[in-house]
């Protein structure tokens, strides 16, 4: 069966995005690349040395790989803007991140800055895949803004603590049209498989691979969950029951013929 | 609402000693556990019962690191500009009272040290002067960034006490960041420590950090010197109970810490206690638990097999490739105009060797030039 996902009118075989932050050395990303069968890489560009010749991340990322620049850094739309017009003028193509951060303490995204850098950049043709808190109307005002798709987050970033807000992404599933791309939190190939399986349309591990102990092994892994979890929703799981099936019904007697 | 000054004396005023008379070592194992640890449970992590617990404190400080910052180290390198200082700081060898050599850059000089500075390949600059504001004050301060900012993506700066107006003229120059150590958080050494100057006064310094914030600085770094103080403990929670009130109350701002210790110099000046290894090995990792997003900075005042194996316990930020004389990066000719004594000589691509062979990547550059300097608004 065609099941591929569709954003920005690009088909993608995989639904697992990677990062390339936090890594002990930029080489293993080739390998990571490779092994998770991802085809979106996200990169800050805050890191990349436009005016280095070499030396940058932007060296070790596979040629056939989907580039998501991404806006971390950014405090405010402005600042967002800049960043991503930079990433396009630099060569890194149209699809854009947005993140737009403004409390250092907690590291959560900004909803109402957040759209407002989704509007003027929609509107200048990127494909923008925005960073959010997975509120339901936040989720439509990007939408409304022009966003390919919405990236909830599944938990604080960086904190591998999983599917903290299922529910809330649960609602905004059942409600947009776009994708939702579970996006920060997912530390466990299993709650990656969760994410696919509730219907998310895709899934972007950072922290969840570069921080195990050994991020190629991990990134195969999540590449094996996501495709499970994908697989397990279009099979549709069996209906649950929150009762055993007793075998001697309590309303048997309603059937019983006269 | 209580300002980070009533904080600060109510803390001075604190009985520490009877607070750590109670700590149990279950306690401090509770403390390093919490998800968002409170002010006591980070004063928990401080006391004489956690030095026993090092290892399991360190164990929860890189896993906390590597959570939210990665094996990553961000390198930085300091420009001393200006040396001149009006200042009598008895522990400084910028003391206007010591014989030092004064000097202060020309433009040419600071564009020539910049360009030596960025073609060994740093991105990360600060820049750094005494405290006279006749000398190299805000205007001077001004025009070497307007030369400094073409070279790297970052410019932060170390210098005297400002206004806000004045924070925020620099902010729109180009000035990413600040840092701006209290010295010590007792007023009444204070006072002892900084005999005439500008700087003697305390409460102005004190509020800088906060001036900075409000001012639109990007990172605002805070620090006390350690062995200023014989009560350490008192220093270094003041110093994470500081950026915690940044952090809360300027969240727009990135919060970091700088650990530096007293270091030899051209004064007279002993430290009053000395803080051991093991002691500033327990400030970090006290403060990296309590502040898990926090930047935590140790500079080349560290020994280098000490600053190789506190890698994974918490720092995010050293310096590297540092010369602390005035115009020490482009000539040979400046030695005598040095601040303080580094014990970390190796350049940038020996620091970064070390890095690698422990599994960390050396971060050169961090962030794009702000969209608020003047003249790049989108």
């Amino acid at each position: 069966m065609d099941d591929r996902l569709e954003i920005g009118g690009v088909q993608l075989d995989s639904r697992l995005f990677i990062g390339t932050g936090k890594y002990g050395d930029d080489a293993l990303i080739p390998a990571v690349a490779e092994a998770s069968g991802a085809q979106v890489i996200t990169v800050a560009l805050r890191r990349v040395d436009l005016g280095a010749p070499t030396g940058n991340v932007m060296d070790h990322i596979p040629s056939g790989m989907r580039l998501l620049p991404n806006t971390s850094g950014a405090r405010t739309a402005e600042e967002a803007v800049r960043i991503a017009r930079l990433a396009r003028a630099a060569g890194c193509g149209d699809w854009i991140k947005i993140e737009v951060i403004s409390d250092s303490r907690h590291l959560l995204p900004d909803g109402y800055e957040t759209a407002r850098v989704t509007e003027i950049l929609a509107k200048e043709g990127f494909v923008v895949l925005p960073y959010m808190n997975p509120d339901l109307y936040v989720a439509r005002t990007l939408a409304d803004a022009g966003a390919a798709a919405v990236m909830p987050l599944g938990a604080p970033i960086g904190t591998n603590r999983g599917l903290r807000t299922k529910e809330m992404i649960a609602i905004l599933i059942d409600d947009q049209r776009l994708p939702v791309i579970v996006d920060a939190g997912l530390g466990r190939p299993s709650q990656a498989c969760e994410a696919m399986e509730m219907g998310a349309a895709a899934c972007l591990v950072n922290t969840g691979i570069a921080s195990s102990a050994d991020p190629v092994r991990m990134a195969r892994a999540f590449g094996d969950a996501v495709r499970a979890g994908r697989e397990a929703f279009l099979a549709g799981a069996g209906a649950t029951r929150t009762t055993a099936s007793a075998s001697s019904p309590l309303t048997g007697f309603l059937e019983a013929r006269p | 609402m209580t300002g980070f000054p009533e904080l600060c004396a109510t803390t001075m005023d604190r009985d520490l000693a009877s607070f750590f008379a109670r700590v149990t070592p279950d306690d401090v194992r509770r403390a390093m556990a919490r998800s968002m640890p409170s002010a006591d449970d980070f004063l928990t992590l401080l006391s004489p019962a956690a030095q026993g617990l090092l290892e399991e404190m360190a164990q929860r400080a890189h896993e906390l690191t590597v959570r939210h910052f990665g094996r990553t180290m961000q390198i930085f390198t300091p420009l001393y500009l200006s040396n001149h200082c009006t200042n009598r700081c008895v522990y400084c060898g910028f003391n206007a009272g010591t014989g030092v050599a004064r000097k202060r850059l020309t433009m040419d000089e600071v564009r020539a040290e910049g360009e030596t500075i960025a073609a060994s390949g740093q991105r990360q600059l600060l820049i750094l002067t005494g405290d006279a504001p006749a000398l190299a004050g805000v205007d001077y301060l001004e025009r070497c960034t307007k030369i400094l900012r073409g070279m790297f993506p970052s410019v932060t700066m170390e210098v005297f006490a400002m206004t806000e107006a004045e924070y925020a003229r620099l902010a729109a120059a180009g000035i990413d960041g600040l840092t701006m150590f209290q010295e010590t958080y007792d007023p009444v050494l204070y006072e002892r420590l900084h005999p005439a100057g500008p700087k003697r006064d305390y409460a102005f310094r004190l509020g800088a950090p906060e001036r900075g914030c409000r001012a639109g600085m990007r990172v605002v770094n805070v620090g006390a010197l350690l062995g200023l103080s014989p009560d350490w403990r008192r220093e270094a929670f003041l110093t994470g109970l500081h950026a915690d009130y940044l952090q809360r109350h300027y969240p727009n701002t990135d919060v970091a810490i700088s650990l530096p210790r007293m270091r030899p110099h051209a004064g007279h000046f002993q430290p009053a206690t000395a803080v051991t290894d093991a002691n500033l090995v327990q400030i970090l990792l006290a403060q990296r638990i309590f502040l898990p997003f926090a930047g935590i900075t140790i500079s080349t005042r560290e020994a280098p097999a000490f600053r190789d194996n506190i890698v994974p316990l918490g720092v995010t930020r050293m310096s590297a490739g540092v010369s602390t004389a005035v115009g020490g990066h482009a000539s040979d000719d400046n030695a005598d105009t040095v601040q303080f004594e580094i014990s970390d000589h190796r350049g940038l691509a020996e620091f970064s060797t070390m890095l690698r062979s422990r599994g960390y990547q050396p971060v050169y550059k961090d962030w794009e030039p702000n969209a608020h300097v003047a003249g790049n608004r989108p």
